[in-house]
């Protein structure tokens, strides 16, 4: 991906994660961080990374965004009329969010990346696959077990009580 | 692919997208906005693994994002169902509103 | 370089002029086939100078200039940004995901070998889930911006059904990624031209039967269209979702509701009735199990694969017409009891089942 598309796309991801913080609506929310998710993964897909870039599409933008819009639509959140905390607690925030990113850019602008030229098929299914199935085995067995205490929690947790 | 953007300039973005999430998760009240913050943290630290993975030409970093994004979704799953339970409860999803146990 | 633009450019202006003009043909066919079914005639009043032309008139001059024609009503309280969007939104995934689907065999002209893809994607498969799980935002945002509370239950109910068939459709996927090996769309057509025993075209419906018919039947769920059509419901809901869209707004809804059902078509042919290849025929002519060889122009035979591939679209999107017209709706707890407690267990069991014999019979095909 050239600088320039580069820069688009990132101006267009900080918009969208701006969007998130500083809408009113939960609603309006939820559409940044769709917008902030689905450039990431363009951002992944210049990056080579042609499987994730996908799997972020289908399952954050796709899915997961989804499961927050049936909660805000299930709970008929409207636009707040105060949005932000105690302004000394916002400027904190502000300051230390400010910080931390002039930190980390600061640190990783000085370390010296080279874009080495990649192998065939560098960011598709099969390379992930087989770490998946090798060195990572206990991983992924590990989080399909979590996934499945995660659907029996999240339908067990959200059931109505009868009090 | 033809020569990518400076691969910092990458990991700048993700370090300012995990400061606004920061900001988002410190400064706002209504819970699911926060829990949307998490999830934008949880995108830049994807974004940087992914900027590695590429400059070091290891796909073991794609490998631990795939598992990022199966935890995100056990986590944004189990989270609200908890958000809703508390909404039943107490009618609010404002943090402010919720710091105390009873009543 | 310009040569190159102007060929994707070419390719991208075919599918979806193809796409969209199947989805008009469609929109005929519907009107049609269910007026034959129901045992009348259908529409044909709207003519031109007495020329009435069978319905055409009215299909293809009538309507479309109603529904651009008519006033796009504002509805007081809403958000009017999500109201404009949301047709947009879903019409657009609708359309996008065709750019992986393959409608030819390359294309050899001169030096230059085109390959009739408009977008060669080695991960074409994931490509359509990801647009597929993009267009509920359609549905989600349609209802919300409504300011109308069945609206908003038809869009609920619309979204939980499209992203509860979403994963019957992945487990189907699943299933044919397993047999072909791949995940790039024009990979597996290719690989459906080879010969079983000499004789039998390798189609995926031979490897995959209960594939396909999951595939189809979450595809027709998917889309919304009857028997799912419960976010819809024409007759409980008015129109659901949409309800409260006119003018040219609703016919963006409308059309998408079309172009995934020309979409399903397109996948389903691709996947499992070899898309564009004809059975015994190779690239250079027929080869016919007997040993007779019937030679053919390249440039025929790919054309024959354009047309072959359009054929079976055409078919299965007559198909899906007519089961629309003819089964009853399904309830809601019907419907979604299909999804979850039918339609992924044997997903479940297709995938596993399908493992199991490529293990046993030692690679995939």
């Amino acid at each position: 991906m050239s600088a320039a598309l580069f820069l688009v796309i990132a101006v267009l991801t900080v918009l969208g994660a701006f969007t998130v913080v500083v809408a009113r609506s939960p609603v309006y929310s939820a559409l940044g961080l769709v917008g902030t998710l689905f450039f990431i993964a363009v951002l992944f897909l210049g990056l080579d990374a042609q499987l994730l870039g996908f799997l972020q599409i289908i399952v954050y933008a796709g899915a997961i965004v989804v499961l927050f819009l049936f909660v805000i639509m299930l709970l008929n959140l409207q636009a707040e009329l105060e949005t932000l905390s105690a302004p000394a607690l916002v400027a904190a925030a502000a300051l230390g969010g400010l910080a931390l990113a002039g930190l980390v850019a600061f640190g990783v602008a000085r370390t010296p990346l080279g874009v080495p030229v990649l192998a065939e098929g560098f960011g598709n299914t099969v390379p992930v696959a087989e770490r998946l199935f090798t060195s990572y085995l206990l991983p992924f067995e590990l989080t399909s077990v979590l996934l499945l205490v995660a659907i029996i929690g999240a339908v067990v947790i959200g059931k109505k009580r009868l009090a | 692919m033809t020569a990518p953007a400076p691969l910092a300039w990458y990991l700048v973005l993700s370090a300012v997208l995990f400061g606004i999430g920061v900001v988002g998760v410190l400064a706002r009240r209504n819970l699911i906005v926060v829990f949307m913050a998490i999830e934008l943290m949880l995108n830049a630290v994807n974004l940087t693994f992914v900027t590695f993975a590429r400059a070091h030409q290891s796909m073991d970093g794609h490998v631990i994002v795939f598992f990022v994004m199966a935890v995100a979704a056990a986590e944004a799953a189990v989270g609200l169902a908890i958000i809703l339970q508390l909404f039943r409860a107490r009618a609010t999803v404002n943090a402010d509103e919720v710091t105390t146990l009873r009543w | 370089m310009l040569a190159d633009l102007l060929i994707d450019v070419a390719r991208v202006v075919f599918i979806i002029l193809l796409a969209v003009q199947l989805v008009a043909f469609g929109g005929f066919c519907e009107r049609k086939i269910s007026a034959l079914i129901q045992d009348r005639i259908g529409a044909n009043r709207a003519s031109i100078f007495g020329f009435a032309g069978m319905g055409l008139i009215n299909t293809f001059v009538a309507d479309p200039i109603k529904w651009l024609l008519k006033e796009d009503v504002r509805i007081v309280g809403t958000d009017r940004l999500l109201h404009f969007w949301a047709p947009v939104v879903s019409l657009v995934m609708a359309l996008v995901p065709f750019a992986v689907i393959p409608f030819g065999n390359e294309l050899v002209v001169g030096d230059r070998h085109i390959n009739l893809q408009a977008a060669p994607l080695g991960v074409g498969v994931l490509y359509v889930l990801a647009m597929v799980s993009l267009g509920v935002y359609g549905v989600v945002l349609g209802g919300w911006a409504s300011n109308n509370r069945w609206a908003l239950l038809g869009s609920v109910r619309g979204s939980a059904q499209m992203i509860s068939y979403e994963i019957a459709m992945g487990l189907a996927l699943v299933g044919a990624v397993l047999v072909y090996g791949t995940l790039d769309l024009q990979e597996m057509v290719h690989a459906q031209g080879r010969l079983l025993g000499g004789w039998l075209p390798a189609w995926g419906i031979i490897y995959q039967p209960l594939g396909f018919l999951l595939f189809f039947v979450s595809g027709v769920a998917e889309s919304k269209r009857v028997p799912f059509d419960l976010p819809e419901s024409e007759s409980e809901l008015i129109a659901g979702y949409f309800t409260e869209y006119s003018g040219a707004k609703h016919f963006m809804f409308f059309m998408a509701d079309f172009v995934e059902v020309v979409l399903v078509s397109a996948l389903v042919t691709t996947l499992y009735f070899g898309g564009w290849q004809i059975p015994f025929l190779a690239p250079d002519g027929f080869h016919f199990p007997g040993g007779g060889i019937l030679p053919v122009a390249p440039l025929l035979v790919t054309l024959l694969g354009v047309v072959a591939f359009t054929v079976k679209m055409l078919f299965f999107t007559i198909l899906q017409i007519v089961l629309s017209w003819t089964l009853p709706r399904f309830r809601y707890d019907q419907l979604m009891r299909l999804g979850w407690k039918g339609l992924l267990p044997i997903g479940l069991a297709n995938v596993v089942v399908t493992a199991g014999l490529i293990l046993w019979l030692g690679g995939h095909a």
